[in-house]
């Protein structure tokens, strides 16, 4: 695709180049790892930053990530037709899951919208059910945890043609086969049902985009070590966005995985929305 | 394993934007620009304060704030030749380094034994210090490192334990010894948390005897430690020139050498285990 490989600055395209699918090594931040590894070395990194996930995502987005799953969950508009069977991928800490009940209660007078917390993370999954512990939703069956793969669903558990919604927030790039997840996706929802992601991605506006990468990578891993004793993980985390491929991309691989999304361009009508000009972004497609 | 590269040089190619020494001059080094280092500096300096059992917080705001202190003290190490030796032999303190058994073996009234009955009395090993993450030049780092290690050294040679206001009185003599800043932060900040009943004792017996003692000795980063097991105690106090201080609070002894110690048998326990069928 020549026309596509134009289009990329040199930066991306060397990354596109040293990510390879068919040899057996995959990107972990900016070092290259053996596949098979990578999977344990993402589920390390998030062990150990379970207990302070929260806390560290208000520091280092200044709270800002709370605007942007606000925004996601009220343009999903869950519970607008009817109650709907979600299920919330790296859905850990249960950001999203909760806004979703909340959003469902509020605004559609809805207590039968169901929401799956799938992670593969015990101790992330572990800080959601504390979490909900505190909440109206805790013992009742609008909200259950799974530990599972989103490369590999088990059918047992995750019949195909199932939900109505599947969204998940900022652990996409944390797979070691996107295309895998994708396709999971595809599988566990029904006809008419929606995909829906939210994930960091690139900058395009050259200003921003220098200050964004000396706050990312300056800052955020010296608040990883102040707060939360873990300068690695945190320089994982910000290298990570910048492997993960750009909003045209992301949407191609969307629709390869049998969705139907808008027409590859930002905006109303468009497959994807920026939100603070391409920090984070808003990928939709639709199963039909 | 050539796909596992130096994180490092990956930055320094995927986002060539980024500074121009990325760098590490040695293993574990984190190069820092001069915001990063002021923003690691007062981070730390506020964790710190709000977290004592931080260790690697208040290592990190000692290097952070270290500035010309170092070189200074390495001015020092080259004008003795014991500190010469020092820095050319690099001497390491820890459990691996430092021969426990044969320690304990030396006779009454040695530095040696006197080292080896201050752990036991306080409960600690000699394992619990942070390597040296923030600091440019290799040897500077090493004179950090040195200084860290040796703290319980000083604590040995001054015949002080491990509360809060012996680490105070520490902190005030090491400041007039050293001379690096974060002695003095912590000297300043430290009192903060101590009840009024301390702190007034701190300042009333502790921290003259600290200025003057610290200020009079000899500089102790010269100190080749390890060659002195065998002297005996009272003559290298009369040597350094470090006079002993107002009798001490001595409590009970901490928990971690038990801790290390139990945690050495687990992993020797799992070892055998799998090696026996």
């Amino acid at each position: 695709m020549p026309a596509a490989r134009r289009r990329l600055r040199p930066l991306q395209l060397h990354a596109r180049l040293t990510h390879s699918s068919s040899s057996d090594t995959t990107h972990f931040g900016f070092q290259n790892v053996p596949r098979h590894k990578k999977e344990d070395m993402v589920k390390s990194v998030f062990s150990s930053v379970a207990s302070s996930y929260d806390v560290m995502n208000d520091a280092m987005s200044l709270g800002v990530h709370r605007l942007w799953k606000h925004d996601f969950v009220s343009t999903l508009n869950p519970g607008a037709s009817g109650p709907s069977k979600c299920i919330d991928l790296a859905g850990g800490t249960g950001d999203i899951a909760l806004r979703i009940l909340d959003h469902a209660r509020e605004k559609h007078y809805d207590r039968e919208t169901t929401v799956d917390i799938v992670d593969l993370n015990p101790d992330m999954l572990k800080e959601g059910q504390k979490r909900f512990k505190q909440t109206m939703y805790h013992n009742t069956p609008q909200v259950s945890f799974h530990v599972a793969n989103a490369q590999a669903l088990p059918p047992a558990q995750f019949p195909s043609d199932n939900y109505d919604l599947y969204t998940i927030a900022f652990g996409i790039r944390n797979c070691t086969d996107i295309p895998a997840v994708l396709r999971e996706a595809h599988r566990v929802l029904k006809p008419g049902g929606t995909f829906a992601c939210l994930e960091f991605s690139r900058v395009d506006n050259s200003l921003l985009s220098t200050l964004y990468d000396s706050y990312s990578f300056s800052i955020i891993p010296l608040m990883g070590s102040i707060i939360a004793a873990d300068r690695d993980s945190y320089q994982y985390l910000v290298e990570s966005i910048r492997r993960f491929p750009s909003q045209p991309d992301f949407s191609e691989m969307i629709r390869e995985a049998g969705f139907t999304t808008g027409a590859p361009r930002e905006g109303k009508g468009g497959a994807w929305r920026n939100l603070w000009g391409g920090v984070a972004a808003i990928h939709t497609g639709v199963k039909l | 394993m050539s796909f596992l590269r130096n994180r490092n040089v990956q930055c320094l190619r995927l986002a060539s934007k980024r500074y121009l020494n990325t760098q590490p001059s040695y293993y574990g080094h984190i190069p820092l620009n001069w915001f990063e280092n002021a923003f690691l500096a007062v981070g730390s300096a506020v964790m710190s304060l709000a977290d004592p059992r931080r260790g690697d917080m208040v290592a990190a705001l000692g290097e952070t704030t270290a500035g010309p202190a170092l070189p200074k003290l390495r001015e020092k190490m080259l004008a003795s030749a014991e500190g010469r030796q020092v820095l050319k032999a690099r001497p390491r303190v820890n459990s691996k380094t430092v021969d426990m058994v044969a320690l304990s073996k030396l006779p009454a009234g040695t530095f040696g034994q006197s080292y080896f009955n201050w752990l036991e009395r306080c409960g600690v090993t000699p394992d619990t210090r942070e390597p040296v993450r923030y600091i440019d030049d290799p040897e500077l780092a090493y004179i950090m490192q040195r200084y860290r290690e040796c703290h319980d050294f000083y604590h040995c040679i001054c015949s002080l334990p491990v509360n809060v206001e012996s680490e105070l009185a520490l902190k005030y003599f090491e400041f007039a010894n050293f001379g690096l800043p974060v002695a003095a932060i912590s000297a300043i900040f430290g009192p903060l948390r101590l009840d009024s009943a301390k702190r007034s004792r701190l300042f009333r017996e502790y921290v003259p005897w600290a200025l003057k003692t610290g200020g009079n000795a000899e500089p102790l980063i010269n100190v080749f430690w390890e060659r002195r097991w065998e002297q005996n105690v009272e003559e290298l106090k009369k040597e350094l020139r470090i006079e002993d201080p107002p009798p001490a609070r001595w409590g009970k002894p901490l928990s971690e050498a038990a801790r290390e110690k139990r945690r050495r048998e687990l992993l020797q326990q799992a070892s055998t285990g799998t090696e026996t069928p």
